[in-house]
């Protein structure tokens, strides 16, 4: 901001032989704040005035309606107990080890493969352009159509489990989907199935931005294509890493609709995540105070991750 | 200039008020009635409407709970934008009733005779403070047992009295080969389908101990633990699949004969009709083993919001229709429930309907009349949900036994008070 006032100060004796162009230029200068300054205000109202209500909201003791009467962390002493209650596990406890499942599998699985499919992508292939797409599309469909089109294709009684046994294969059994230990890996399956191809289409525009001459000289060098790829291309993919990373953590923390779509909640509410916690406290329980507790323990875990990672990316730029 | 300008907002000011006095002849309908047997009987009130000279808005947002219909309606509340009514259920009511956004329809219902007709249990609902907020639309009961009559042939069964007669009839099917018991799993229906085996197991009085008056001794009493045995003795008849079945899908193995019984509410009924069965030939419907003279009901209502003057007259003719005794008949017959009101005869209705139109008056006399905790007549939605998690979670396995099911239930009912 001063940077910006600091200029104006200079510019304006210059203008001021000129009083025409003076106010032109000024609006010149104007004119990108004023575009901007619409955006601007809804993003102040609308996320940050939210944020900032949502948790006034979890300090008081809103239930149907808000009500403004601050009553205390009551809500947070209610999750906080909720936290530990393993067996049997409340609601809580499972929203957050799924969270912990779901977020690390989904995020390492979705790198790995994609990275993997890059690689092979990028070998110079007949048929790229067509099999690109392919593995893209995928990311086009809404969470709620990859979740029916997956439960139909796990349930036991209709999909894959039926066919095979329609084939033969009587004794194949995969009923993760109904049973409430694995119910979560099939959330992580589905994800992973929906955005490992959009990873994908970002490691391979990383491979083509790295320097054919360091391929090269480390061709001349000896390395096998394990070592080049381990040593150099890995590690010059990094910031692309970094991209994917941030996209698949806010993918996976608000994956809400893909549980609604895909499990319906889960046996026994068993493939919950703390979005689907959320929602059942504020809409469904009239629990709105600990709804909004839970809203605020995301957004801090979320925080949590992305703070420190701008801080290093900010830091690196302005060295 | 000043003059003119005096005139011209004298004018305007006018021209509003004219606006204003004349009534707006339009109802505004929130409900989530989007499926077709329940758009068809909801078609009859706004036939009933527009020979009144009524214009009907539907703001009908799909989701069989409702639950995507509360959220919508929560908006358009906070927003000041009332609808003329919503679809409402149980506590909701109150609820709003409670925020004062609710109307008052006290004249019309003392014109009609509501407080004489309409059962007292439901009223308890319907009216807030003294006030009628909501005009009761029909009555639904859950402790239903829905039985595919072939099937029942095949295997040589009778109607079953008592739980363990129950038990015996399933055990039949399982060695016929059928599955004996249709069950979706998810929490509301296992819910619904454990207020059937509560009140089976502890009796009339139990029932309203435990689960409307949610009073902690009756909760972790023995009787409540046995019935959580008794539950766990069910779950063995279900299917492998069963987990996350959708209720209709449930019905429609019962109707196909790939299962012998389905305990579901009487909206299973119109799924009957939709596939062209007739009770008594194709389908049998019984009450619950062992709870015959009671019902455990759950009731649609429109909830009546509190809109501007120009408005009300609508909205009487809205709760009038509802409630006259024409479209009572007409809208349950399609619905599968049975009248709001006692006094409508059963002429149109089928065998099914007419048993539970005799019930639902017997229990009202009889004082057996009692909310289902599962579907939000029993208690707040906080509490009747934590009671919900607490059943699926038996059902599904995550708590192991009876004790420890009734001590989580104490626990998480005391937590969402």
């Amino acid at each position: 901001m001063s940077t910006v006032a600091e200029t104006q100060i200079k510019l304006t004796p210059e203008h001021d032989a000129r009083p025409g162009a003076s106010v032109r230029s000024r609006l010149q200068d104007l004119l990108p704040k004023i575009v901007l300054a619409p955006s601007f205000a809804a993003t102040i109202v609308f996320v940050y005035g939210f944020i900032l209500w949502t948790i006034y909201l979890s300090f008081t003791n809103s239930k149907t309606f808000p009500s403004y009467a601050v009553t205390g962390a009551r809500a947070y002493q209610r999750l906080w107990r909720w936290t530990f209650e393993s067996d049997p596990p409340s609601s809580w406890y499972t929203s957050i080890t799924n969270m912990g499942i779901f977020g690390f599998l989904y995020i390492l699985i979705c790198l790995a493969l994609g990275l993997f499919l890059a690689i092979l992508l990028d070998q110079k292939i007949r048929g790229e352009g067509v099999l690109r797409p392919i593995y893209l599309y995928p990311m086009a469909l809404s969470f709620i159509v990859t979740g029916v089109a997956w439960k139909w294709f796990l349930d036991p009684g209709l999909g894959l489990e039926q066919t095979l046994h329609q084939w033969g294969w009587t004794s194949f059994h995969f009923d993760w989907i109904k049973n409430k230990d694995f119910v979560i890996y099939t959330v992580v399956i589905a994800g992973v199935w929906q955005a490992s191809g959009f990873v994908m289409a970002m490691f391979l525009a990383g491979l083509r931005g790295i320097d054919g001459e360091i391929m090269k000289a480390a061709q001349i060098d000896g390395a096998s294509a394990f070592q080049l790829y381990r040593r150099i291309v890995i590690p010059l993919l990094r910031p692309v890493f970094l991209s994917a990373f941030i996209v698949l953590a806010h993918l996976a923390i608000k994956s809400y609709d893909l549980v609604v779509a895909l499990t319906s909640g889960g046996p026994g509410g068993s493939a919950w995540l703390p979005s689907n916690f959320m929602y059942e406290f504020t809409f469904k329980r009239n629990e709105m105070a600990v709804g909004s507790a839970s809203a605020v323990i995301m957004l801090m875990t979320i925080t949590a991750i992305i703070v420190p990672y701008l801080y290093s990316e900010l830091r690196e730029k302005s060295r | 200039m000043l003059r003119k300008l005096l005139i011209g907002t004298a004018l305007a000011t006018s021209f509003a008020f004219s606006a204003h006095a004349a009534d707006v002849k339009e109802v505004q309908m929130l409900h989530w009635w989007t499926s077709g047997g329940e758009a068809a009987a909801l078609n009859v009130l706004k036939q009933d409407l527009a020979k009144e000279g009524y214009a009907w808005k539907d703001v009908p947002v799909a989701g069989g709970g409702g639950d995507a219909a509360m959220t919508a309606l929560k908006a358009m509340v906070a927003a000041g934008n009332y609808p003329t009514a919503s679809q409402m259920l149980g506590y909701t009511v109150l609820d709003y009733a409670a925020a004062g956004v609710m109307g008052d329809l006290t004249e019309t219902a003392k014109k009609e005779g509501w407080d004489k007709s309409v059962p007292a249990a439901l009223q308890k609902f319907s009216v807030y403070d003294g006030k009628w907020v909501a005009a009761p639309v029909n009555v639904h009961s859950v402790n239903w047992l829905w039985i595919n009559k072939a099937v029942m042939d095949k295997i040589g069964g009778t109607e079953p009295k008592t739980f363990d007669d129950f038990v015996a009839l399933l055990d039949k099917a399982k060695a016929a080969g059928v599955i004996p018991l249709a069950l979706g799993g998810q929490n509301w229906q296992e819910a619904t389908m454990f207020d059937s085996v509560v009140l089976s197991t502890g009796g009339p009085e139990f029932y309203k101990k435990a689960m409307n008056d949610l009073d902690e001794e009756s909760l972790k009493s023995d009787t409540m633990k046995k019935s959580f045995d008794n539950l766990a003795k069910l779950v063995k008849y279900v299917d492998p699949n069963f987990s996350g079945r959708d209720w209709n899908l449930a019905t429609a193995m019962v109707i196909k004969g790939d299962a012998l019984v389905q305990v579901m509410g009487d909206w299973a009924k119109g799924e009957f009709h939709a596939a062209n069965k007739t009770p008594g030939t194709d389908f049998l419907c019984y009450r619950f083993p062992g709870t015959d003279g009671s019902v455990i009901y759950n009731s649609d209502m429109f909830g009546m919001f509190n809109v501007p003057e120009d408005r009300k007259a609508a909205q009487v003719a809205l709760a009038t229709a509802t409630l006259s005794k024409s479209f009572q008949s007409a809208f349950n017959v399609v619905k599968g429930s049975v009248p709001a009101r006692t006094d409508v005869p059963d002429t149109d209705f089928d065998a099914c309907g007419k048993k539970g139109i005799a019930d639902l008056k017997k229990a009202n006399e009889g004082g057996t009349l009692f909310g289902s905790l599962a579907q939000g007549y029993g208690a707040p939605p906080a509490v009747a949900n934590a009671y919900k998690d607490v059943v699926s979670k038996f059902v599904h396995g995550q708590i192991k036994t009876s004790d420890e099911a009734v001590t989580e239930l104490v626990k998480a009912i005391d937590d969402a008070k």
